[in-house]
C-alpha cells in the first residue's frame, strides 16, 4: 500500500540499493544450507562413486579396482536374487496398495458415519515407526502362536504357512505388512486429489444423463490420473528402498528369501565392511530408480490427463 | 444451521418426484447407502487397527499367558510389569531423550537453513542461481543409501560416531525442504515485499517480517514431516550409533530385539512405549499431519 503512495524516484532508489547488495545477501542466505548440503549430500554422492571403484574395507588402504565391483555384481547370483526379491516386492505391493487406497479414499470422500474414525484407523500405520510395527507383525506371523495362524486354525486351515520361517511365504508376509502400512499414505493423497475434482463436471454430466458408474469412469478416474501418477512414482521409489521390515522381521532370511537391495547394501557395508562393493550396489540402486522413474514419466502422456 | 437439515429430511421434490430410493433414504443424519458403506468399511478399519490392539494386549500379559489358546484379547490378570522391565533392562528413557534431541534439532536446523536458502532461490538474483538450484533438485532423486556410506566414513574420521552432532548434522541440511519452501515463497505476491522495500527494510528483515509470517502452513507442514521422519528414522542412527547410550528409540528397539528375541511381552511393551507419544500427538493433531503429507507429498519413509 505504501508502495503506491510513495513517489516513483524514491521507490527506484530503494530498489537499486537492494540490487547492489543482492548478490551478497543471496550468498548470505544460502550459505548455512549450502555448506551442509555440499558436505553431507553433494560431495558424498561423488565420493560414493569413487569408493565404488575401490576395494576399501576401512582396514587396509583402498585399492583402485576400476569397474570390477560392478562386474562382480553382474555375476553374483546372490545379487540376482536380491534384485528379484526387490522387484517382486515393488510389483507386488505398489498396485495392491494403490488400489486399496483408492477404494478407501472413494468411500471416505462421501459423507459417512464415523468418517474421522475411519481416516484415523487407515492413517495410523503411516505415522507409526516401521521398526515398532514390524516387531508386532513378526509376532502376528509367528508360525506356532501368532495371531494370524491362530485365526487360520480357527477357520479350519489345517496347516497354515510358516510365514517368516518359510522361504516361500516370508517375502509375501513382508509385503502384506508393507501394504498395510502404506495404504493410509496413498489414501490421503487420493483424498486430496478427489477433493480437487470440480463439482461442476459431475453436475454437468448428471444433467446430460450420466449415471454414477459412468461419472466414476469418465470423470473421477480421468481427473484423478495426475494424483495416481504422483502416488505411483513416489510409491515405487519408496518401495525400492525397503529395509526396516527386512531387518526386523527376517534379517533377510530365510536363505536370503527376503534379502532386498538396501538390506544387502547394509550388510555388505556395515557388517562385512565391503565399502566398495556396497557403494557400487548403492549406485546400481540409484540407476534402477532413475530409469524406472524416467520410464514412468515417458509413458505418462498415454494415460495422465492434466486438466 | 438447522434449516438445511430439515429441508433435506423431506422427500426430494422435483427430480425424484417425491420417490426416494432405498439407498437414498435418510436414517438419522446419513442415508441408508452411507450406513451400509460404513458397515462394509468397518472390518477393514478393524484390520488396520488390529496390530496396534494386539501389541497392547500382548504387552499386558505374562509370558505364560501369551501361549494360551484361544488367545485372550484382555488378559486375566493384567500384567503391568513388562513396562517396568523395559525401562530397567535398557535405558529407554535415554532412548526417548536421544530421539527427541535428534528429531527436534534436525527439525529446527532444517527449517532455519532451508527457509533462508529458499528465500534466496525464490526472490534474489545472483550468478549461478539456476545451475545451483538444478544441483539441489538433482540430488532429490538420489536414494539416501548412496550417501550413507561416505557419510559414515566421514563421521568415523571426525570421531563423530556415537555423538549427537553425528546423528544430527548429516540430516539437517535438506534439499527437499529448500525446494518445498521455495515453491511456497514463489506464491507470495511480490507487492507485499515492495511495500517493505520502500519502507527501507533489509532483505533479512523482509524474510523475517514478511515472508516467514505468511508461510505458516508450509513451515508447519515441513516441521511435522521432518520431525516424524527423524523420529522414525532407523538405518542412519543404526549405522552411526553402536553404544547403547546413544541409541535412538528405533535402534533401541532393535537392541531390545537383539537381547530378547522371542520375549514377546517385553518386545510389545517396548513397541508401545516407542509408538505412544507419536500416536497420541497424531490423534490430537491429525489434520496437521494430513495437511503436511498432502502439502509435502512425501510420507513417513
Amino acid at each position: 500500500m505504501s508502495a503506491q503512495t510513495s513517489s516513483p524516484p524514491r521507490r527506484r532508489r530503494a530498489q537499486r540499493r537492494l540490487a547492489r547488495g543482492e548478490v551478497w545477501a543471496a550468498y548470505g542466505f544460502l550459505l548455512p544450507n549450502l555448506i551442509g548440503f555440499l558436505i553431507f549430500t553433494f560431495v558424498p554422492v561423488f565420493a560414493a562413486l569413487i569408493i565404488s571403484l575401490t576395494n576399501w574395507d576401512l582396514l587396509q588402504p583402498a585399492k583402485w579396482v576400476g569397474i570390477r565391483n560392478y562386474l562382480q555384481l553382474m555375476q553374483d547370483p546372490l545379487f540376482g536374487q536380491v534384485l528379484r526379491n526387490t522387484a517382486i516386492y515393488v510389483v507386488g505391493t505398489v498396485p495392491v496398495q494403490m488400489t486399496l487406497a483408492l477404494l478407501v479414499a472413494l468411500a471416505l470422500n462421501q459423507n459417512l458415519p464415523g468418517k474421522l474414525f475411519f481416516r484415523t484407523a487407515f492413517f495410523m500405520p503411516v505415522v507409526a515407526s516401521t521398526v515398532a510395527v514390524a516387531l508386532v507383525w513378526r509376532w502376528i506371523f509367528n508360525a506356532d502362536f501368532g495371531l494370524l495362524n491362530e485365526a487360520l486354525y480357527a477357520l479350519g486351515v489345517k496347516q497354515p504357512p510358516h510365514w517368516l520361517s518359510s522361504t516361500h511365504w516370508a517375502l509375501p508376509a513382508i509385503m502384506i505388512m508393507s501394504v498395510w502400512q502404506q495404504i493410509g499414505y496413498s489414501m490421503v493423497l487420493f483424498l486430496a486429489g478427489l477433493q480437487g475434482v470440480p463439482a461442476h463436471l459431475h453436475e454437468a454430466a448428471r444433467i446430460d444423463g450420466a449415471g454414477p458408474v459412468q461419472r466414476f469412469f469418465f470423470i473421477t478416474i480421468p481427473m484423478l490420473t495426475p494424483t495416481t501418477f504422483f502416488v505411483m512414482v513416489i510409491s515405487v521409489i519408496n518401495s525400492f528402498q525397503v529395509f526396516d521390515q527386512a531387518l526386523i522381521m527376517t534379517e533377510g532370511g530365510p536363505a536370503n528369501a527376503t534379502n532386498t537391495i538396501v538390506f544387502h547394501i547394509y550388510r555388505n557395508a556395515f557388517q562385512y565392511f565391503h565399502m566398495g562393493y556396497a557403494a557400487a550396489m548403492a549406485w546400481v540402486l540409484f540407476g534402477i530408480i532413475f530409469v524406472v522413474t524416467l520410464v514412468q514419466f515417458r509413458y505418462q502422456q498415454r494415460w495422465v490427463h492434466y486438466g | 444451521m438447522a434449516r438445511p437439515m430439515s429441508v433435506s429430511k423431506g422427500p426430494r421434490v422435483g427430480r425424484d418426484r417425491g420417490r426416494v430410493s432405498l439407498m437414498r433414504r435418510k436414517l438419522g443424519a446419513f442415508t441408508v447407502g452411507q450406513w451400509l458403506l460404513a458397515l462394509f468399511l468397518l472390518p477393514t478399519a478393524l484390520f488396520m487397527l488390529a496390530p496396534f490392539v494386539w501389541m497392547v494386549s500382548t504387552s499386558l500379559k505374562t509370558s505364560g499367558q501369551v501361549f494360551e489358546y484361544p488367545p485372550n484379547l484382555i488378559p486375566h490378570p493384567i500384567e503391568w510389569g513388562n513396562y517396568l522391565k523395559v525401562f530397567t533392562v535398557l535405558p529407554f528413557a535415554r532412548f526417548f531423550l536421544n530421539s527427541f534431541i535428534v528429531a527436534a534439532s534436525v527439525t529446527v536446523l532444517q527449517l532455519v537453513t532451508s527457509s533462508l536458502a529458499a528465500y534466496a532461490f525464490a526472490r534474489l538474483r545472483f550468478p549461478g542461481r539456476d545451475a545451483l538450484f538444478l544441483g539441489y533438485l538433482g540430488t532429490l532423486m538420489i536414494p539416501g543409501q548412496v550417501v550413507i556410506i561416505p557419510n559414515f566414513i566421514l563421521l568415523r574420521y571426525l570421531g563423530w560416531i556415537n555423538t549427537y552432532q553425528g546423528l544430527i548434522l548429516p540430516a539437517a541440511f535438506s534439499a527437499f525442504g529448500t525446494f518445498l519452501l521455495r515453491q511456497f515463497f514463489l506464491t507470495i505476491p511480490n507487492e507485499l515485499e515492495d511495500a517493505a522495500v520502500v519502507d527501507g527494510a533489509s532483505r533479512f528483515q523482509i524474510y523475517l517480517r514478511v515472508i516467514l509470517p505468511l508461510s505458516g502452513p508450509a513451515l508447519s507442514a515441513l516441521a511435522i514431516f521432518t520431525f516424524l521422519f527423524q523420529w522414525n528414522s532407523f538405518l542412519f542412527p543404526l549405522v552411526v550409533t553402536n553404544s547403547v547410550d546413544m541409541n535412538t528409540l528405533t535402534v533401541g528397539l532393535r537392541t531390545l530385539q537383539g537381547q530378547y528375541n522371542t520375549a514377546w511381552t517385553l518386545l510389545m511393551a517396548g513397541s508401545v512405549v516407542a509408538l505412544l507419544p507419536v500416536l497420541l500427538v497424531f490423534v490430537v493433531a491429525q489434520r496437521y499431519f494430513i495437511r503436511g503429507i498432502t502439502l509435502t507429498g512425501l510420507g513417513g519413509r
